[in-house]
Formats: C-alpha cells, sequence, structure tokens
C-alpha cells in the first residue's frame, strides 16, 4: 500500500525555504520543520491523498510556527538574521539587487506578509492554494501580497537610482560588470 | 504639458514593474537559495525514526 509520507522527504527543501521565511533564522526555521515533521508523520489520516501535500505541510508548518511565536512573543527576532548575513556576503554577479538590502527591507514586513508574498511570489502557490494554506479568504492573500510589495518597494526605493540601475540590468537581460560592493 | 506628464507617469508605471520584477527575483532567489541546499541529515534521520518506531510499535501489537 502507498504511504503518502513517503513523499514528505520530497517537500523538506521547500519546507526549510518556507520556514526561513517566517522565523527569519535559520536555526529556528529548522527546529520549526522539525516539528512539523513529527506532526505531519503522526496526523497523516488528516491529509487528504491526491490533494496538493505540500500546502498541506506548509499549513502545518505556518501553524507550528504562529503556536511557537505566541509562546516566545517577548524574544526579539533575529533581525539581522545568520541566512541574511550569509546571502549578504555572496558576490552579486548577476545584476539582481543585493540581497542585504532586499533582506533588509524583507525583514520590516510583519510575518503575514512575508508568507502571503513568499508563497505566492516564490513558492509557486496560486492565491486560492495560498489562501488556503493560511486559513484566510483568497482576498486577504491578495491584499497581503499588494502591500508587501508596495511596503518593499518604498522600503527599497530610497536608493532609487541604484534600483533603477538594477533593474534596467535585469530587464535588458545584460549580465555583466557591475559596481563591486565592499 | 500633457505628453510630459504621460511620459512621468509612464516612467512611474516603468519603475513600478521594474521593482516588482526585481522583488520576485530576489524573493525566488531567497526562496530556492535555501530549498536547493542539500537537506540536512537530521531531517531523513527523523523521518527514518519515526518509520521505524511505528514499525515496532506494529509488531509489538501483533505479538
Amino acid at each position: 500500500m502507498i504511504d503518502p509520507r513517503d513523499e514528505i522527504v520530497e517537500h523538506l527543501g521547500a519546507m526549510r525555504a518556507f520556514a526561513m521565511s517566517l522565523t527569519r533564522n535559520s536555526a529556528l526555521a529548522d527546529d520549526m520543520v522539525q516539528d512539523a515533521l513529527v506532526k505531519a508523520w503522526t496526523k497523516i489520516e488528516s491529509y487528504q491523498p491526491g490533494t496538493n501535500m505540500r500546502a498541506w505541510l506548509f499549513t502545518i508548518l505556518r501553524n507550528t510556527y504562529y503556536s511557537h511565536h505566541r509562546k516566545a512573543r517577548r524574544e526579539v527576532a533575529d533581525v539581522d538574521g545568520e541566512m541574511s548575513a550569509s546571502l549578504a556576503q555572496k558576490p552579486d554577479h548577476d545584476g539582481r539587487l543585493q540581497m542585504r538590502d532586499f533582506n533588509k527591507a524583507f525583514d520590516q514586513l510583519n510575518a503575514e506578509q512575508r508568507e502571503a508574498l513568499v508563497l505566492v511570489g516564490a513558492g509557486g502557490f496560486s492565491y486560492e492554494e495560498a489562501a488556503q494554506t493560511c486559513g484566510v479568504a483568497v482576498g486577504t492573500i491578495k491584499s497581503r501580497v499588494n502591500r508587501a510589495r508596495r511596503q518593499l518597494a518604498v522600503l527599497m526605493q530610497l536608493d532609487d537610482d541604484e534600483v533603477m540601475e538594477a533593474t534596467d540590468i535585469v530587464t535588458s537581460g545584460i549580465v555583466g560588470k557591475q559596481k563591486s560592493v565592499a | 504639458m500633457r505628453f510630459i506628464l504621460k511620459d512621468n507617469m509612464k516612467r512611474e508605471r516603468k519603475k513600478m514593474s521594474n521593482m516588482e520584477q526585481a522583488i520576485d527575483a530576489n524573493l525566488r532567489r531567497a526562496y530556492e537559495d535555501v530549498a536547493n541546499q542539500d537537506v540536512p541529515d537530521r531531517f531523513t534521520e527523523l523521518l527514518n525514526q519515526l518509520r521505524e518506531a511505528e514499525k515496532h510499535k506494529a509488531e509489538n501489537q501483533n505479538d
């Protein structure tokens, strides 16, 4: 008999990425993934075979995060997280915006905006799937995504000229020399 | 005047869509950087442990 739990392993990478966008701290993200895996394993009967397993796992993961977050409300989030730091050190050869600036701006969004934006903008979720995963209406997800994009745009436009320069390079597909950033 | 206004609007719009592209490119990059990493052994080990534990439980029940 096919055990749907055999499929879980295929979603581990995505779970870690989603957890990272919620927690903004890689150690905490992996702890959340670990807890979510145990829950998913023991509650597998609540998964309906044939439905989107990744969405089901993400739902468990975000519930794990939010219940942990409620308990640890007083703890200060690791805003300049380990992950942002390691990403920031990577040289940016491809003309995209500097990850450090992006991560800083991203950290300023609230968790609800971050998850909506990541599910739709990076995770390949439809608005409907994202809404289901987060347990809210489709319209709520849409407005969270829009607000998050606008807020990021505002935060990043502080350096307007640089942004224009970087995005123009992306748009025209020219990958080449870039101002080196220490 | 009207043309200048239109031009400005066009430029604003272009700036926004550039910004949106840049945001999504960065989002995907941050996400994929983690998603494509080798999964730490602790997770595959955990899944194996869970599977083993269940097997033992089932065996004990059969006894």
